[in-house]
């Protein structure tokens, strides 16, 4: 029934929607004004594109009637990841995740290697994985996906429960959870994050109902409900195949990346000083064929395994033959010298070179070819072992800072299923000072972006409709920081210079307007169904600067490789006082508004503006005003009093 | 699952008879650790009594082509069986790791 009548307000919505945005663009825009009236429409169609993505998600809602009884014999790994949180913390987490009903092992992955944690993690008999000896220095260590794909490759159970340090699960998580795995095509059960530390007015929007109900329970309904990061049970099957369709690819990537630089490399070694003797042009002109007959082979899709072999063979047995001539030629001339007896040879007589010097001279470490770098770099690009990561297969997802999105979006292009279980299983801390949020959304939303630019879920194959479309509108709803700009800066302008972006504000315009944001509220009141989701629309217009700068930061990290100024989120709060610095942008602008507001009213009463444009824009003004009050708070906000709790409202 | 080793001419064989799973998979990474540090780095697995091999399988097959590569070898498979096959292609592996109709094949050609 709640369907049938969510269907019908999205409908409503849409076709309003469309009727007004239609309209807008036909009939509406004011051109003498095209530096705003253009801008204005643009953001309103990107808010009509996310209001009708929002409607296909919930179109679909599945509320799930619980799991069936799980498998008796299922194993299950529980995953701890912690970097620098408190040791208090993590062992609470961790023995409560101990008592877990479910038989299951408990492993504390600690990326901050401390021995005080290994400690307590023995004396509990609690497992505890650090990084593999694999894992150089000259490696990417790549964040909790590193931490996470390493410890993969220590344990074997059939499931993987993973949570964050602060994250407290209750003890029947896996009976609830691990029934869904029944089904043999479910990679991944997600329950929602939820926190213990969040008074009731949640002055940080750190609680997220919207998403953790009627979101994910509408993406459930496309197959498409995606991976948080935590407090989600994955399949290690579905994982390593990705991790080995992965290496396949990347191997492949790499070697047709390595022939194709192959040829200027060699050139490049030709003209450099070194090559002079006959030897040296020998093994590159081997070099060249070894890599030539490669590409050939490349494009008859031979196995890699083979082609980057027969390539090793063959420049090993061409850099033997330089080596073996060097030393020959050494020998020769200690001989001579010991004949001339112009050097003392001792006992032994003429010294003899080593049986297995020419080998060890010719193995890659020692290789003449070392001097040719450029040539070098080609022939070790050429193999099979990827070697610039520390572990061939890396299951889960490296492309991203939010790795679980990304990990998600292939495993369903490979055809596995996820569920949303709608039902707190474990309890975690929210960030208690404005600045930890603002580090947190930062994180979230660059790591969305960044999945969007490397791999848009609109042409990933393997994807359903669906699928890439709720994919998309988790991405979408990022771009919003943009459209934010542009509606603060439309009533400021009209207010300060009478310029209107709309011909006309007549009953044509109020006509489509005003029903179609009524049944943009009631599409919200519908599928929220009483989830109070005013503060996540408050915080999604007044983070407009950290939206932007997710957006700008992913795209030049993702297009010109500048690193993103990543931070993990701290746990514990920020000290020192309320920090308006934080948020100046926003003050800026609620100035501006403020002022404009002022010289409207300035305006209207010398006959300057006219009534019904000054009081619409006005009252846009006093919208965002309000909307952007939550700041205020959230700067004040002196974290979590638990005694306080109920006094607060 | 069980694991044996043989060295012949060129090359030591390996078997591992039984399924290879994400509980044997570590096991196979170590035996093969071992046989290469004894000094074979031509390394042929015979996979014909290998009912079942699942991706944490496959996944520890790559780590000891890593490993032989290293030690400046190559790890090769041979006599894989249909569902064995059927994971390769499925996680496309069979376009790293060519699969030989028997072990004394496997290196036949250098």
């Amino acid at each position: 029934m709640t369907r049938f009548w969510t269907r019908l307000v999205v409908v409503l919505t849409v076709v309003l929607g469309l009727n007004y945005v239609a309209w807008r663009w036909a009939a509406s825009l004011n051109w003498e004004a095209w530096w705003i009236a253009v801008p204005l429409v643009v953001a309103e169609t990107y808010s009509l594109i996310d209001v009708m993505l929002f409607g296909m998600t919930v179109w679909n809602l599945k509320i799930r009637k619980g799991a069936p009884e799980p498998p008796h014999d299922a194993t299950v790994d529980v995953f701890i990841t912690t970097y620098n949180e408190d040791l208090d913390m993590v062992m609470t987490t961790a023995l409560a995740a101990q008592k877990i009903r479910h038989p299951h092992s408990t492993w504390i992955l600690d990326d901050g290697d401390r021995l005080g944690l290994k400690a307590l993690a023995e004396e509990h008999g609690l497992g505890y994985v650090t990084r593999s000896e694999d894992w150089t220095a000259t490696v990417p260590r790549h964040a909790k996906a590193g931490n996470l794909n390493n410890a993969l490759m220590v344990t074997h159970g059939e499931f993987l429960l993973i949570l964050d340090a602060d994250q407290i699960p209750e003890p029947d998580i896996l009976d609830k959870t691990l029934g869904y795995f029944n089904n043999r095509r479910v990679a991944l059960v997600q329950t929602p994050q939820y926190f213990s530390n969040v008074p009731p007015h949640d002055p940080l929007g750190s609680q997220a109902p919207l998403f953790y109900g009627p979101i994910q329970q509408g993406k459930d309904g496309w197959n498409a409900a995606f991976f948080c990061g935590a407090n989600a049970i994955l399949r290690r099957e579905a994982l390593m195949q990705l991790g080995l369709m992965g290496y396949v690819k990347e191997t492949e990537k790499s070697i047709r990346r390595a022939l194709a630089a192959s040829r200027s490399a060699i050139s490049k070694a030709r003209k450099s000083a070194d090559v002079d003797t006959p030897l040296v042009a020998g093994v590159l002109a081997e070099v060249e064929a070894a890599t030539r007959k490669a590409q050939q082979q490349l494009e008859a899709r031979e196995p890699l395994g083979e082609i980057t072999y027969r390539v090793r063979r063959r420049v090993d047995a061409a850099v033997q033959k330089l080596v073996q001539a060097d030393v020959s030629a050494l020998h020769a001339d200690l001989e001579e010298i010991a004949a001339m007896e112009l050097a003392h040879v001792g006992d032994a007589g003429v010294p003899v070179v080593a049986d297995d010097a020419v080998q060890r001279m010719s193995a890659r470490d020692w290789s003449p070819l070392g001097a040719l770098e450029s040539v070098q770099a080609v022939l070790d690009a050429l193999s099979v072992e990827r070697n610039d990561e520390a572990q061939p297969v890396m299951p889960l997802a490296t492309i991203s800072v939010t790795e679980d999105m990304a990990t998600a979006m292939r495993m369903h292009a490979m055809g596995w299923e996820s569920v949303y279980h709608h039902e707190i299983l474990a309890y975690g801390l929210a960030p208690e000072d404005l600045k930890t949020m603002l580090t947190q959304r930062l994180r979230w939303a660059q790591g969305t972006i960044q999945v969007l630019l490397r791999e848009n879920p609109l042409v990933q194959k393997g994807l359903k409709i669906g699928q890439r479309l709720m994919y998309f509108a988790t991405m979408w709803t990022y771009l919003s920081g943009y459209a934010a700009i542009i509606y603060f800066a439309a009533p400021i302008i009209y207010l300060l210079l009478g310029i209107l972006p709309v011909t006309s504000l007549s009953w044509d315009f109020f006509a489509r307007f005003i029903p179609f944001m009524v049944a943009n509220q009631l599409l919200f009141a519908v599928a929220g169904r009483g989830i109070p989701t005013w503060r996540g629309q408050q915080y999604s217009l007044a983070l407009f600067p950290t939206w932007i700068k997710a957006c700008s930061t992913a795209a030049r990290n993702v297009w010109f490789g500048r690193p993103l100024g990543f931070a993990v989120t701290p746990k514990a709060r920020q000290s020192g006082g309320p920090s308006w610095s934080l948020i100046r942008p926003q003050i800026v602008v609620c100035a501006l508004l403020a002022i404009a507001a002022v010289v409207g009213m300035i305006r209207l009463a010398t006959g300057l503006a006219e009534p019904l444009g000054t009081l619409v824009n006005v009252g846009w003004v006093i919208f965002d005003l309000v909307v952007m009050s939550i700041l205020v708070r959230a700067v004040l906000y002196k974290g979590y009093e638990p005694a306080a709790d109920p006094a607060v409202r | 699952m069980e694991f044996s080793y043989e060295v012949r001419d060129s090359y030591a064989e390996v078997k591992a008879d039984g399924r290879l799973n994400m509980v044997s998979a570590p096991k196979l990474r170590e035996f093969v650790t071992d046989v290469i540090a004894g000094g074979s780095n031509r390394i042929v697995v015979n996979l014909e009594n290998t009912a079942f091999m699942d991706s944490s399988g496959l996944g520890a097959l790559i780590g000891c082509l890593k490993a032989a590569r290293q030690a400046g070898g190559d790890l090769r498979i041979a006599a894989v069986q249909p569902q064995v096959k059927m994971v390769l292609e499925l996680t496309s592996m069979d376009r790293v790791l060519t699969s030989y109709a028997s072990a004394e094949e496997a290196f036949s050609n250098d």
